[in-house]
């Protein structure tokens, strides 16, 4: 094994101040160059997750991340959990949409990460919370 | 909470942001920024992100933000130093920053300020020709075509 | 094929009691194979590497090539597979450089005779082998596609040069098929380029590419905009008639994208409006005063 972090097993963290979203960040950046996502791919998933952690924090009232590394065989990527215990997200094809927002951002959170990472899913609905899972995945071996 | 730090030089404010912002550093930043504008009555600021890694849609915003309340200052903001995947990235994120000028690099960003507030002074010299500006531009200014006509 | 501690340490012996026949008639087998295209210096050596590592792992008690004990072995094998590899040698010639062992076993322990136990030992060795086989074929097989990637990589390095124009002003000719991995690589290259020179217009030219389809049109359109984000201008230059005709029937939008006939058109204009903006504000903000 090599001086790299231990990303075998998902590391959490809790989502719950501004500090918080820079944790975020740092972790997925560390854990970005250890699978050798390349520099474009890395700075779309570090993107990606700051969207998608400060989303956690401003509407689902904070929550957590995990972070972790997928292995398909032929080649290795990150996956992100953020999950939350808030309202949940009552119209997610309107969320999914340029433009629209709930919050006085500028509306390309959710949608403008789908279009940074690989594979993009959500779990959600009024009341239930939110539970977004991306995937990046290094372009080869 | 870290304060991002406003330098003045000369007429201009350089801010060179250079660790990773929460939020909050953010919003600080534009307010600090305002305040500078007003109390110094500098007409240019140039935002320097050279060492930001990555630009998410609540930096732009604040970005775009302060260039507006700049104009409304009779101040221009240009945001220098973007990284390439940086720039990669924020297109695919449908972020276009409107209404912010940019420049490659620190000495870019200050003849960009230096030009729009220039008088046009020189306006008259030269002529509109092609050859003016060949003669203007030429590497070599011994070299025989550029003297030809 | 497991074999037990007690098989281990008895081909270990085996190994150690006969090592130098062994490893003359191993290196001799292998010479066959690779016809010359090594010296036999260079062989002896690998094999007697081979031979140490293989029994260094033996030794460990209970042989397993996937153990941490054989660790030793695996990158003697690694290594030799992938040297082989990168040298041109077939999986046939690789692989025969680690079955060679058998045939020296042959030799060494009488087989032919009938004696059961020199049998036994012998099946118990080529179980051992065949597997040591099994892995430098795969790791022969890893190391050539590793090296077809890198030549790919390479070979879409030097399909699009970066080149400077003028002050201020770098050029990329695009020549030949634009897929979307190249189109991605020829975008970060040509950024890059950007900061790297401090130019702020970059042209791309493209008489070179046959066609475009709606991916690679979309990747142009994307390094303009980024280049604009990064304060410097792109024009798009030796647009082909078909291509001029696909960009509209596919409906897309080249928006004010400055697009120029020639290079030499683009690099005129370049030039243009360099002296425009050094000479003021450029022509709209000239025209308006003079209104």
């Amino acid at each position: 094994m090599t001086g790299r972090p231990d990303l075998s097993t998902p590391q959490v963290v809790t989502i719950n101040s501004d500090a918080d979203v820079v944790r975020v960040r740092q972790l997925v950046r560390t854990a970005a160059v250890a699978v050798s996502l390349s520099l474009v791919d890395q700075t779309k998933l570090v993107t990606a997750a700051s969207e998608l952690a400060r989303n956690t924090l401003v509407y689902g009232g904070g929550g957590g991340a995990e972070v972790g590394v997928v292995d398909s065989g032929r080649r290795k990527g990150i996956r992100i959990v953020f999950s939350d215990e808030g309202p949940g997200i009552a119209n997610l094809e309107l969320a999914l949409t340029d433009g629209y927002t709930s919050g006085g951002g500028l509306g390309l959170g959710l949608g403008g990460a789908r279009r940074l990472v690989d594979e993009f899913e959500v779990q959600t609905g009024t009341g239930q919370g939110t539970r977004v899972t991306i995937t990046k995945w290094a372009r080869s071996m | 909470m870290h304060r991002v730090p406003v330098l003045k030089i000369g007429d201009l404010l350089l801010v060179s942001i250079q660790v990773d912002m929460e939020d909050q550093t953010a919003l600080a930043l534009q307010q600090d920024l305002s305040d500078r504008i007003v109390q110094s009555g500098c007409h240019g600021v140039i935002i320097d992100i050279t060492a930001m890694d990555i630009v998410d849609s609540f930096v732009g915003r604040m970005l775009s933000t302060i260039a507006a309340i700049a104009r409304v200052l009779d101040a221009e903001t240009v945001v220098v130093g973007m990284r390439p995947a940086v720039a990669i990235t924020l297109v695919e994120l449908g972020l276009s920053l409107n209404g912010i000028r940019t420049a490659l690099n620190v000495e870019r960003g200050m003849e960009l300020l230096a030009r729009s507030r220039q008088d046009d002074a020189d306006h008259v010299r030269g002529s509109d020709s092609d050859t003016a500006w060949m003669l203007a531009l030429g590497p070599d200014p011994d070299h025989p075509t550029a003297t030809a006509s | 094929m497991a074999i037990t501690a007690d098989e281990s340490s008895r081909f270990a012996a085996l190994l150690d009691s006969h090592a130098a026949r062994l490893v003359e008639r191993w290196t001799e087998v292998t010479a066959a194979s690779v016809r010359g295209r090594m010296t036999e210096a260079e062989l002896r050596q690998q094999v007697q590497e081979l031979h140490r590592a293989l029994r260094a792992a033996l030794a460990e008690g209970q042989f397993d090539l996937a153990a941490d004990a054989s660790g030793a072995l695996r990158a003697t094998l690694s290594e030799m597979s992938r040297s082989r590899a990168q040298q041109g040698f077939t999986a046939t010639e690789t692989a025969v450089s680690v079955f060679a062992l058998k045939d020296a076993l042959v030799d060494v322990l009488d087989v032919r005779s009938g004696d059961q136990r020199a049998l036994a030992d012998y099946v118990t060795a080529s179980g051992v082998v065949d597997q040591l086989g099994l892995f430098t074929f795969e790791r022969y097989a890893r190391s050539r596609e590793e090296l077809l990637a890198d030549q790919a990589e390479q070979l879409l390095e030097l399909s699009t040069p970066v080149v400077k124009l003028w002050e201020g002003v770098v050029a990329i000719p695009l020549v030949g098929t634009l897929d979307s991995a190249r189109a991605q690589v020829v975008m970060e290259r040509l950024l890059q380029t950007l900061v790297d020179t401090g130019s702020p217009y970059a042209i791309i030219d493209i008489t070179g590419v046959p066609a475009v389809d709606t991916q690679v049109a979309q990747h142009i359109l994307k390094t303009v905009v980024a280049a604009r984000l990064m304060g410097a201008e792109c024009i798009v230059s030796g647009i082909r008639p078909q291509i001029a005709q696909t960009i509209v029937a596919l409906g897309i939008e080249f928006g004010d994208i400055a697009t120029k006939a020639t290079l030499a058109d683009a690099l005129r204009h370049a030039l243009r409006t360099i002296e425009q903006s050094r000479r003021g504000n450029g022509s709209a903000a000239r025209g308006a005063r003079e209104a």
